[in-house]
């Protein structure tokens, strides 16, 4: 697969956009995955995965072949997301909760009679919960607990996709894992 | 009861598969007896695998056309350096008329001086030349950036650039009329693609000249 990922990008370079969308089909699934799990919310998800495969095309020069195009990737989008998370306002989005009102979010005030969105996927309470727990933690530790747990790389990995030494990958997954303790040990 | 830093500090060296066998041992006791230890190290171990029961989500259904969509146009740099790489001897061609035609007309903007091929036995009068009564010329006569005036005999071509053939002229008060010949041939450029023309043809001749001599 990695071979043939190669042979798309070679051909993604010499300007065949065709090329592209089979990479995009490949990674589109755990990319989106990544941008829910830093956003917590599927709108901005959405918009973040397609914002990361825009920029990797366009900046598609200036990806060394030698390295892995999936570590690349997961760099653009989590860098995305981290910006995303700095700029926006805490207000405003459907997927928060009402203050005061235990489990609305402002779904609810949408007058439509569709399935929500969130509804198709957040199959179980358990699910939701952990996601929640996860959008929680403060973002530096939130994107190494996922990459690390949730899509299982490894701790050279993390550091060239966070683009930084292996030693503070080390002492942020410590202090993560124990954010995370604190938030989940009384379930 | 009291949590031993130090043995913390060892569970996230275990957790990273950084460990030796000798830590790892000493970890392990101390956890069998020390309570709050082992509560921490199986709050660490539980949250970690709490998380890892999380659900795979899909993207979207359309994620890629709409990405595919929203992908900028072939860059127009990457065409043409196509193009060029396709056709070489087209680009060589192109690049050399560039040149050429960028060469020919500076040159054309930069003379603005008066140019005669020939000096001896001719009158040049601020931009006019004039060719006096008595004399001959029996060669080929180029004027660039001036007007001519003949009173007297041209045996050759002449060519007159950026200028005219003037058939009177007022010098020191005397009238002065072209009372002269050309036996040659008379050609005047006065415009850019003449000119052009002109420079084009002379550079043939030459070619051809070069060649046959």
């Amino acid at each position: 697969m990695e071979q043939l990922i190669r042979e798309k990008i070679k051909r993604v370079k010499k300007g065949d956009q065709a090329a592209y969308s089979m990479i995009v089909d490949f990674y589109q699934d755990r990319i989106y995955q990544h941008c829910f799990r830093m956003l917590g919310n599927k709108h901005e998800a959405e918009d973040i995965a397609q914002e990361a495969f825009i920029r990797a095309y366009i900046n598609i020069d200036s990806f060394d072949e030698n390295r892995k195009f999936s570590t690349w990737l997961y760099r653009i989008a989590t860098n995305l997301t981290i910006d995303r998370i700095r700029k926006r306002k805490p207000d405003y989005y459907l997927d928060a909760e009402i203050k005061g009102a235990e489990g609305l979010t402002m779904y609810s005030q949408l007058s439509s009679n569709d399935p929500l969105p969130s509804e198709e996927v957040e199959s179980s309470e358990l699910n939701h919960y952990i996601h929640q727990e996860i959008s929680e933690l403060p973002p530096k530790y939130r994107s190494i607990i996922i990459l690390r747990y949730l899509e299982e790389f490894s701790l050279q990995e993390i550091a060239s996709i966070l683009d930084i030494p292996i030693g503070t990958v080390k002492t942020r997954i410590h202090r993560g894992r124990e954010a995370l303790r604190k938030r989940l040990r009384h379930v | 009861m009291e949590i031993h830093k130090e043995k913390i500090i060892l569970m996230h060296q275990y957790l990273d598969g950084e460990i030796d066998k000798i830590k790892e041992m000493e970890l392990f006791t101390h956890i069998e007896k020390c309570e709050a230890c082992r509560n921490h190290f199986e709050e660490l171990t539980q949250s970690i695998s709490m998380i890892q029961s999380a659900e795979n989500i899909q993207a979207p259904s359309g994620f890629t056309n709409n990405v595919m969509r929203k992908l900028p146009k072939e860059k127009k740099r990457i065409k043409y350096k196509r193009w060029f790489q396709t056709h070489p001897i087209l680009t060589a061609a192109a690049i050399f008329f560039i040149l050429m035609l960028s060469g020919v007309f500076s040159q054309w903007n930069q003379d603005n001086e008066l140019v005669v091929s020939k000096q001896e036995d001719l009158i040049v009068q601020g931009d006019t030349v004039i060719v006096p009564e008595d004399v001959v010329v029996d060669e080929d006569l180029v004027i660039q950036n001036g007007d001519l005036l003949v009173m007297g005999v041209v045996d050759g071509d002449v060519t007159i650039i950026n200028g005219k053939l003037i058939n009177e002229k007022s010098i020191n008060g005397k009238l002065m009329a072209s009372a002269g010949e050309v036996n040659g041939e008379l050609q005047i450029v006065d415009r850019v693609f003449e000119w052009l023309w002109f420079q084009v043809k002379t550079l043939f001749k030459n070619v051809f000249a070069f060649s046959a001599g």
